[in-house]
């Protein structure tokens, strides 16, 4: 099996594929991984690569298959085709020491303390349940919630349990860290605290796959993505690849409106109010920028525009997805 | 490459089932046995024992209360006079196995007294169980066939003693005591297996059946993902049996000490209890053997079905056929303890979840002790099987995707999840 998968990975197109193009070792390694529900496919060959020490998110909407795939991924339910290995091993339980998860649905005992919990929740990947409790304690001094150490789950605000329990996720020093929709439920002030946690970890040689139906997270964090859209994967790499599935677009405005330069426009050129829009040409800027000025248009301003994320993955996934993706998110930041 | 590394070079960093285990039985154990509800969980046998003297302080009420059926005389006035004096002659010696016998009115436009003894029991008079009529030299008894079958022999031998041809005297017998006997021994050993089972049973029926509820904490509040994701759910099952099993022993060490405290306080002679086969201390060592092998069958089993229910009141909605199936397997091993070395007691040891009952019968009645170490040896099998299967089964039925897309009404224990 090792030697079929490196073979597989090796031929991969990391474009299409899902393979970020490093010579790093790789965390995660995933190949056509198929889940069924009673006839429903929940997720339908799913690709993944994921290098150590990324920063890997898998951006869909709800219902895309994003906590299928994880929870594949881990162990908790076994694929029904394809094959899954952690830093290389099939499976997953074997190095539960390394790994770290936080699922979607957060859940500790109420009545656990939350230095306890934190220990208790180390102690279920190796570490030692005194040595976790005393890390419990540092980790929450360090997060300003040293107040909170001896006071009861139950007794702890939404955010606060949140935090003890990505603390409980960290408290053995894992070396993959896996995030179901991390962000959610998260006030700004803290949703930027954990994206500053996840750089730290990045930084520390951590690898961090977390799944979100927030572009701006994936765009923000992430080396790699999977975009992930009715269980399907139609793209996994890096972001700049993602971006650049869309040619830049270039904001033109001019003095003149009419003359010879305006034969030098791409065919796409668009008026947009005072503006010309239009793709990049391949041969680049500087010949159109040539016969502007030669054709005395008059160049006013002129940008060019790199897609972001949210364009891309309108392009990848299809409007629909996109739809249901902004829909999430503006409820996620209503609540 | 060793089983343990890779190519990527990490070798294998995990805990072993037990070890895994041994995290959810402390943190399960530790969280009952400081929680309030133990208190009340202790106190049950309290309960127990109140609903008990009461029943049982109702249940003599009833009996002081219920009149014997009697057996009525309706001869002529000599006639029932000789069989009411032979009946009292028999009675001395023979005590409550005779019936109360009572002489019936009748009066002389009765005519038939045989036609009279029928009315009267149709028309349901008195509290007569059968009548007899005609003569104590040829008696005529009237009743139910059940009632005819019961009584006829002590009739005829109230008629006999009446004629005379019973004796009238009867000599006096020089007892002579013994410790024991064949029969004694047998019987008492007998007793000693109904009330270890009957112990055995009720202590489990108690106390397995709280792990149906005990994996919808960890449902309800969402933990059971990170137990799911960092351990085997086989390590998830084991764990929690065996913190059940330690509350359990915990509770059992209460009550039995503070019975204990009573028995002594009371002075009741211990030594009085029949001994079993195995002998006492052997006997008791088993007695927690069984108890917890009862314990993990019966709990692994729960444990499966409890873990596929989502909500408490389905919890609460299958503990009645839980209860019934516990007194099912009971009842089976109840029934072959009677018949030890029979095809039923055979089969009441091999099946896993009657073989702990059967075998602590087995103890108190048979000396052997190799076929506990056999019949152990299968329950721990047969409890490894059932954990597995629960596992498995929760692992496949249970640890999906959220709630979305169910599209149709379903079984609780098997609802389509949807991707996430």
């Amino acid at each position: 099996m090792d030697m079929m998968l490196s073979e597989a990975t090796d031929a991969h197109n990391p474009a299409s594929g899902g393979i970020l193009e490093t010579s790093r070792p790789m965390a995660i390694e995933a190949r056509g991984l198929v889940k069924r529900f009673e006839g429903t496919t929940a997720v339908d060959g799913v690709d993944l690569a994921v290098p150590e020490g990324a920063i890997y998110g898998i951006l869909g909407p709800n219902g895309a298959g994003k906590t299928t795939t994880l929870r594949m991924l881990l162990g908790i339910i076994d694929p029904d085709a394809g094959i899954r290995r952690i830093f290389g091993h099939d499976r997953p339980h074997d190095i539960a020491r390394m790994i770290g998860y936080l699922p979607e649905e957060r859940g500790l005992y109420p009545s656990m303390k939350a230095y306890e919990a934190i220990g208790f929740l180390g102690a279920l990947r190796g570490l030692p349940l005194a040595e976790g409790k005393r890390r419990g304690r540092e980790l929450l001094e360090r997060h300003d919630l040293g107040h909170a150490a001896d006071r009861q789950i139950r007794q702890l605000s939404k955010g606060m349990a949140q935090t003890v329990q990505l603390l409980g996720t960290l408290v053995h020093k894992p070396r993959l860290v896996v995030l179901d929709e991390p962000f959610s439920g998260l006030d700004a002030i803290n949703q930027g605290k954990l994206e500053l946690m996840i750089r730290e970890l990045a930084a520390e040689g951590t690898t961090v796959i977390f799944s979100t139906h927030v572009i701006a997270h994936a765009e923000r964090l992430c080396e790699g993505v999977a975009i992930i859209a009715g269980g399907k994967v139609p793209y996994a790499g890096s972001v700049d690849e993602a971006r650049d599935r869309i040619p830049a677009q270039v904001r033109l405005e001019t003095r003149a409106e009419h003359g010879r330069w305006r034969d030098a426009l791409p065919a796409d050129a668009r008026r947009e109010g005072d503006f010309w829009m239009f793709s990049l040409p391949e041969s680049g800027i500087e010949p159109l920028l040539r016969a502007l000025i030669e054709g005395e248009a008059g160049i006013l301003s002129l940008s060019i525009e790199r897609a972001g994320l949210h364009d891309a993955f309108v392009h990848i996934a299809g409007e629909a997805a996109a739809r249901a993706l902004t829909e999430q998110s503006a409820v996620e930041a209503a609540r | 490459m060793s089983p343990s590394e890779t190519a990527g070079g990490h070798r294998k960093s995990r805990l072993n089932l037990w070890s895994a285990a041994f995290v959810i039985a402390r943190r399960d154990f530790q969280a009952i046995l400081f929680s309030r509800a133990f208190l009340f969980f202790l106190l049950g046998p309290v309960f127990l024992l109140g609903v008990g003297a009461l029943s049982s302080g109702v249940g003599s009420q009833i009996r002081e209360e219920t009149v014997d059926p009697e057996v009525g005389i309706a001869m002529s006035v000599p006639d029932t006079a000789a069989m009411l004096a032979a009946h009292t002659a028999l009675a001395e010696q023979l005590g409550g196995a005779m019936p109360p016998m009572i002489a019936v009115e009748t009066s002389p436009q009765d005519g038939n007294l045989q036609q009279a003894a029928e009315a009267i029991l149709e028309e349901r008079q008195g509290n007569y169980a059968a009548i007899v009529t005609g003569t104590p030299a040829a008696p005529v008894m009237t009743g139910t066939a059940d009632q005819l079958d019961r009584l006829g022999g002590r009739v005829a031998l109230v008629a006999a003693a009446a004629i005379g041809e019973a004796p009238a005297k009867f000599p006096e017998i020089t007892t002579q005591e013994v410790a024991t006997s064949g029969a004694s021994e047998k019987s008492s050993r007998v007793v000693t297996a109904q009330i270890s089972q009957m112990l055995l049973f009720l202590l489990t029926m108690l106390l397995a059946g709280m792990v149906l509820s005990n994996l919808v904490e960890e449902k309800g509040n969402k933990i059971i993902e990170v137990l799911a994701a960092a351990i085997p759910m086989d390590a998830v099952f084991l764990g929690k049996l065996f913190a059940m099993l330690g509350v359990s022993m915990v509770g059992i060490l209460v009550w039995g000490s503070v019975a204990g405290v009573l028995v002594l306080v009371v002075g009741a002679d211990l030594a009085a209890l029949p001994p079993p086969a195995v002998g006492w201390p052997l006997f008791l060592l088993l007695g927690v053997v069984y108890f917890s092998m009862g314990y993990l069958l019966l709990g692994s089993i729960f444990l499966a079905i409890g873990s596929m229910a989502a909500t408490v009141r389905e919890v609460q909605t299958l503990s009645m056929p839980v209860t019934m199936l516990q007194l099912l397997v009971f009842f089976f091993a109840s029934y072959a303890m009677a018949r030890p070395g029979s095809p039923m007691e055979v089969a009441a040891v091999i099946f896993p979840l009657s073989s702990p009952f059967a075998m602590m019968a087995r103890a108190a009645q048979m000396e052997a002790l190799w076929p506990h170490a056999l019949a152990i040896l299968w329950q721990v099998f047969a409890v490894a099987v059932f954990i597995k299967a629960g596992a498995t089964l929760f692992r496949k039925r249970v640890m999906k995707s959220g709630p979305q897309g169910v599209s149709k009404k379903r079984r609780f224990w098997n609802r389509k999840p949807a991707a996430t």
